[in-house]
């Protein structure tokens, strides 16, 4: 890579959030640019170049004529990352896809509903081959600073495998179902240092299924706490409803 | 390379403008996809040989993403949770505006100290938003350069006293909400937590250090005061309003040129409807189009903005009725100030009356209607929900500010046509930009913006992505 790499950043359907964060890096934002070089970010700036080597991509891919615009980003740029849960797990896009096409396409557009392509919401890595995710609905703006650190000393960031209770324990939480809330914590990839749960909330499961979690033994615990299957597919499917099995 | 991308690549070479056919005949400008917005939207001009506008328009191309259909079957609780994702920058107002439209289905009514934090959320954003519009979005434009990072080098100080303003503008939101995007402490009945004595104190000493940082903002804007477009067209202006405050979390529906109509009746003020020649979707009240938004605010609530905040606009030149839209910005900027004086009244206000460790009030589900009104940085955001008897989405709306001001922006540039006619493309694209821009535009947020092209060769309704 080159001593100064060229960045860009890219969107699809999402709220533009995780490029917020970057924005709301304040003051490091410009200790991070003597290191890089931004040469597309459409939400901050106007003269845009297609030359470049690290492209940042938020938002999930919901209609065909995404495609071919995400293959030539993969085309063009040596590293794709996807940037926040539409990008990496499809994000809260994926909640339509459990609704007939042709029921959602009417409750939004009415009669104009046949004028509107679209198909089931689904993360980056299902069309093009991704090279580091950053998770996260929004992303954490302290890992974001990191994965570009490790970006520029040529390595990939893996965030942790553990689920978000490990963090959770660590921050000195209470556990959600011992007060009779129901959390996905339990089965959460981690990297977030529970910041939802130490918010007063529960975790919602905005950084996709970890790695190493037993859903057998996750959905023990909220048999053993009274939950019934229904309550469970209302949390599971906000976040975890790519693969559209819950 | 193949020669979709060498053509892709020609396009992006020649900043922003394609001229058309040639110098002798008709040409087209066009910005795709026009940067320093949120989400994505085009213009398009249509000049003759002379360089005389014939046309202008402003094209939505935002994917669309069915919000009001993914809310439906979900429990209550989960809501504002969803809806605060139309929107990364606006997910404070969403979520304030969805709880509200629940509590209004339930009847339930809140304390003192949750109105008083919500209050709060609503200040800390506006200045989140306003300062990202005002230093990041359009002060660009009037220094003549592409983005503000360039001004990391020409304009120092002014840039990095604003980051600190906007800095403290996202503690401040950390502080009240437990995040500045999409935040965590906000739900239907109260608070998830809420702030320390000692927070709120320390607060009030970056709010008054931000107080200091936004004269110097104010300053900086009174000295660009010739760089904004001289153009005025009254209009129609709605905004919540209220008699005892400058509203902007609760308040009847007001209008410049209509009756006041509780937020239930929403819907007989926004009247959506269709272009004949086309599928958009616009919105009109009295007349052609209105306007929403920090100067809709000001024209009707001027009057109740804090004594800093009316020092600020005296300075500006800012007098009400303002009807030149591009000083929607130069009203954001005023707001603020009456944000930041705002926020330190409430917080001594609730520091006085001894800050309560409250938990939610008990929600008690019951089926019904229920509609919340607020206004977001960008003007009024109405949602309204029915709720089945096990506390379950039936049907939602949302209307967005954005949709709302799309059909003025087209109104503005179709007055515009005369000013521009003569000048050049560069000069053109600048000024119809800048438009668009003072708006401070959220396509995500615009639920169900339905893009014109009038051009009977193509489909209605297209989706560019470029």
């Amino acid at each position: 890579m080159t001593a100064k790499p060229k960045i860009a950043f890219f969107d699809f359907a999402g709220c533009e959030g995780d490029q917020l964060q970057v924005a709301n890096l304040e003051e490091r934002l410009l200790d991070l640019v003597s290191h890089i070089d931004i040469v597309r970010f459409r939400e901050i700036k106007t003269n845009k170049q297609d030359n470049y080597d690290i492209a940042f991509v938020e938002g999930s891919i919901t209609r065909p004529e995404d495609e071919p615009r995400i293959r030539e980003i993969r085309e063009n740029a040596k590293i794709v990352v996807a940037l926040g849960a539409c990008a990496t797990i499809g994000g809260i896009n994926c909640l339509k896809n459990f609704i007939n096409e042709s029921e959602y396409k009417a409750t939004v557009y009415g009669d104009h509903a046949r004028w509107y392509s679209t198909y089931a919401a689904r993360p980056l890595s299902a069309v093009i081959k991704v090279d580091m995710d950053i998770h996260g609905c929004p992303i954490d703006k302290n890992e974001f600073a990191r994965a570009v650190k490790e970006l520029l000393l040529g390595k990939i960031y893996t965030p942790p495998g553990y689920p978000v209770c490990v963090e959770c324990k660590m921050a000195g939480n209470i556990c959600r179902y011992e007060q009779g809330r129901l959390c996905l914590g339990i089965v959460t990839r981690a990297g977030c240092g529970a910041c939802c749960v130490n918010e007063g909330s529960v975790c919602w499961g905005c950084r996709g299924i970890a790695p190493d979690a037993n859903m057998d033994a996750a959905g023990q615990v909220m048999d053993e706490h009274g939950f019934t299957w229904l309550d469970a597919q209302d949390h599971l499917r906000l976040y975890f409803g790519c693969n559209n099995r819950l | 390379m193949t020669r979709e991308k060498a053509k892709e690549q020609k396009k992006e070479q020649s900043p922003q403008t394609s001229p058309g056919t040639g110098t002798a005949g008709p040409k087209t400008l066009k910005v795709k996809h026009l940067t320093r917005v949120e989400g994505h939207g085009n213009i398009i001009v249509e000049l003759d040989a002379e360089n005389r506008v014939r046309d202008c328009k402003w094209h939505v191309v935002e994917a669309p993403r069915f919000f009001e259909a993914m809310v439906q079957g979900r429990p209550y609780q989960d809501i504002h949770h969803i809806v605060s994702r139309i929107c990364g920058i606006c997910s404070i107002g969403h979520q304030l505006c969805s709880i509200q439209a629940t509590e209004d289905a339930f009847g339930l009514n809140v304390s003192e100290q949750t109105l008083d934090l919500r209050k709060l959320a609503l200040h800390a954003e506006n200045l989140q938003s306003h300062l990202l519009h005002i230093g990041y979005l359009v002060l660009p434009d009037l220094m003549g350069v592409d983005s503000v990072l360039p001004l990391a080098e020409t304009h120092k100080e002014e840039l990095v006293n604003l980051i600190g303003c906007r800095r403290i503008s996202n503690e401040f939101s950390n502080l009240i909400c437990g995040r500045t995007t999409h935040p965590q402490r906000l739900i239907p009945g109260g608070m998830e937590l809420i702030p320390t004595s000692r927070e709120l104190t320390d607060l009030q000493d970056k709010l008054r250090e931000s107080l200091g940082r936004m004269d110097k903002i104010v300053e900086l804007f009174v000295a660009l005061g010739d760089k904004w477009p001289d153009f005025n067209r009254p209009t129609e202006y709605v905004a919540l309003v209220s008699p005892s405050e400058y509203a902007l979390y609760s308040g009847e529906i007001g209008s410049s040129k209509d009756i006041n109509r509780p937020a239930q009746l929403y819907q007989q003020i926004t009247n959506e409807y269709c272009v004949p020649q086309s599928t958009a979707k616009w919105a009109k009240n009295t007349g052609d189009s209105y306007l929403v938004g920090a100067l809709a605010r000001f024209n009707l609530n001027h009057k109740l903005l804090s004594p800093g905040a009316r020092k600020a606009a005296a300075r500006l030149g800012l007098k009400a009725p303002v009807h030149n839209p591009y000083f929607n910005t130069v009203a954001q900027l005023v707001e603020c100030v009456h944000s930041a004086e705002d926020s330190l009244e409430i917080i001594s206000r609730i520091l006085d009356r001894g800050l309560k460790d409250e938990k939610p009030a008990r929600i008690k589900v019951r089926a019904g209607k229920g509609v919340g009104a607020i206004e977001v940085p960008r003007g009024i955001l109405i949602h309204s929900y029915e709720y089945s008897d096990e506390g379950r989405i039936i049907s939602a709306d949302c209307v967005i500010p954005t949709n709302q001001n799309h059909g003025n922006i087209q109104m503005d540039m179709d007055a515009m046509r005369p000013m521009l006619s003569g000048l050049e493309p560069e000069a053109i694209e600048l000024k119809l930009s800048m438009l668009v821009r003072g708006y401070d535009p959220c396509i995500s947020c615009s639920t169900h913006l339905i893009d014109v092209t009038g051009a009977p060769k193509e489909n209605l309704v297209r989706f560019v992505r470029v």
